[in-house]
């Protein structure tokens, strides 16, 4: 047990090392990252500007600044950079071999390499992210009741689990088709548009918005910016978390069940 | 005899090559067609439906702000086209040593390595975008084709190409003096993103500052704006002094980019050969 313990240990230290070489393009890119922000701003003052009622689907132009100041945080937790290309990258060259030859578990060494590039990120890019939040605090409606933050880290460490397996049972598919990057290129459109990146999802009009809700992409940014915002509350707030929970088991369950499916299938190609 | 190289020559002998070189690989040319008129589309679909909840953003209604997105559509087509990956790779070149190869060639450095390769799957949103003109055009209200429209909205559409040309090289020449440069596209994008909105929605304290910036200074906010407003709008003297900085604006990019990559190039250290 104890040197189970250690090897995982090892596993998240090497990694950590591995990511911190390349910390000065981190906090660079985290920086630039936010320059979209600011024309947001512009464009959603010129939208409310037209718009005459001063809201629009209960959002004000604060509340929809601070809504995608929000979902660059929760997409922080749930966007897994290269993650499903990594896997079919392996499997393509015949990388893989090592975890079925080695007793390290594919889904556990991937996730303590995710955890260990996570946390090195939001080490560099607290900064940043705390100096934009600090510029941007008017837009804010001040900080949430105790039991709706906690409800908030809550469904962002869910936002983290249902990105990770959700990514890594679409990686596993490149068992069956070696070249996946069409599919992930879908994938990326799918959660751009619908986990609530672009816009708050309210915007969307039926049927859209109720096909929205029976989706897993609106747990990845949409449905944390939200609670923070109030606008989803009490016991819709609960029954959300719910959801998203199951949807990180269900995707937990899948990546296994493919990756089982996937070995047996699998045949190595090259060294 | 002519000492000269014919550059027509030698570039349609580029595009030549790069369309076999795409055709060899179809399934992807086809793929990377789909995949950037989707991600488009897209952003068709945003301004849909923010135009269900407003009439109009600043002075543009439904229809105006589509062409501004096809011209905006059209001028990044012919920069990813033509431009973007030989760019790319003149970071690459730098890090390999490759550069070598291209200074030793009797041709102009710059032409060569701005020019290169030609990547033929990005015009397919330059399809797209004409489809999207003809639709939306019709629909403006009084809209009527001029002779100036015809003559003029594919000449500041050239105009444009090359201010976001200057503006990349200068970028791509900066790869020579860091040795690498992997976050140009990131940079890149960034910068471009101030340029896909309309400049009057720069207003207010920190507004204004930054479309003068970006008309003066960078002046990209030129590129997209003035070929927009000049096809979905009825010409106004106002913009009139627009349209005539837009030949200047060019002139001195084009010069300083290409002061900046010729200063670039005499910092060049090969780094193998």
């Amino acid at each position: 047990m104890i040197a189970r313990v250690q090897t995982w240990w090892t596993i998240l230290r090497i990694c950590l090392e591995e990511r911190l070489v390349y910390r000065g393009d981190f906090a660079l890119g985290t920086l630039m990252r936010f320059l979209p922000i600011v024309t947001q701003i512009f464009l959603w003052t010129a939208i409310f500007a037209a718009a005459g009622s001063g809201k629009i689907e209960g959002y004000s132009r604060e509340d929809i600044i601070a809504y995608y100041l929000l979902t660059m945080l929760a997409r922080a937790f749930s966007s897994m950079p290269g993650l499903a290309s990594g896997i079919a990258r392996q499997v393509r060259e015949g990388e893989i071999k090592k975890f079925l030859i080695q007793p390290i578990d594919l889904v556990g060494f991937m996730l303590l390499a995710r955890i260990a590039h996570k946390v090195v990120y939001y080490a560099v890019a607290a900064g940043p992210f705390a100096l934009v939040y600090y510029l941007c605090r008017s837009y804010f409606p001040g900080w949430p009741a105790p039991d709706v933050f906690a409800a908030f880290l809550l469904s962002l460490a869910l936002a983290f689990a249902v990105g990770f397996f959700m990514e890594m049972t679409l990686g596993m598919i490149s068992f069956w088709f070696l070249e996946v990057s069409s599919l992930l290129f879908v994938y990326m459109l799918f959660t751009f548009f619908f986990s609530g990146h672009m816009f708050p999802l309210e915007i969307l009009p039926d049927p859209w918005r109720t096909i929205v809700d029976f989706l897993p992409f609106k747990y990845l940014a949409y449905f944390p910016a939200a609670v923070f915002l109030g606008k989803i509350e009490g016991d819709a707030m609960l029954f959300g978390l719910a959801v998203q929970a199951c949807w990180a088991l269900f995707f937990i369950v899948a990546c296994r069940v493919f990756m089982h499916r996937g070995f047996h299938r699998y045949s190595g190609y090259g060294g | 005899m002519s000492h000269h190289p014919s550059y027509l020559g030698v570039f349609l002998t580029f595009a030549r090559n790069s369309l076999i070189r795409d055709m060899t690989f179809r399934a992807n040319f086809i793929i990377e067609s789909i995949s950037s008129v989707s991600w488009m589309i897209m952003n068709l679909g945003f301004y849909t439906l923010v135009y269900r909840k407003t009439t109009n953003i600043v002075d543009w209604d439904k229809y105006e702000f589509f062409v501004f997105i096809a011209t905006t559509m059209i001028v990044n087509s012919l920069v990813q086209t033509f431009f973007m990956p030989n760019a790319q790779e003149l970071s690459e070149l730098v890090r390999t040593g490759g550069l070598d190869f291209a200074l030793l060639k009797p041709i102009d450095t710059q032409f060569l390595v701005s020019l290169r390769r030609v990547n033929w799957s990005s015009l397919g949103n330059f399809v797209v975008a004409i489809l999207l003109l003809a639709y939306a055009l019709p629909r403006i209200d009084g809209w009527t084709l001029s002779i100036w429209h015809v003559l003029l909205y594919p000449l500041y559409i050239v105009l444009g190409v090359l201010i976001l040309y200057s503006v990349m090289i200068t970028l791509a020449a900066t790869s020579i003096w860091l040795g690498r440069n992997q976050s140009l596209y990131d940079f890149w994008f960034y910068l471009t993103n101030f340029s896909r909105y309309p400049m009057e929605i720069y207003e207010g304290a920190w507004g204004t500052p930054l479309r003068q910036v970006f008309t003066f200074v960078i002046p990209i906010l030129v590129v997209i704006n003035v070929p927009a407003r000049l096809l979905a709008k009825p010409l106004s003297s106002e913009f009139a002094w627009l349209g005539a900085f837009a030949f200047v604006a060019t002139v001195l990019c084009l010069a300083v980019s290409r002061w900046v990559f010729k200063q670039a190039l005499w910092s060049y250290r090969s780094a193998s050969s």
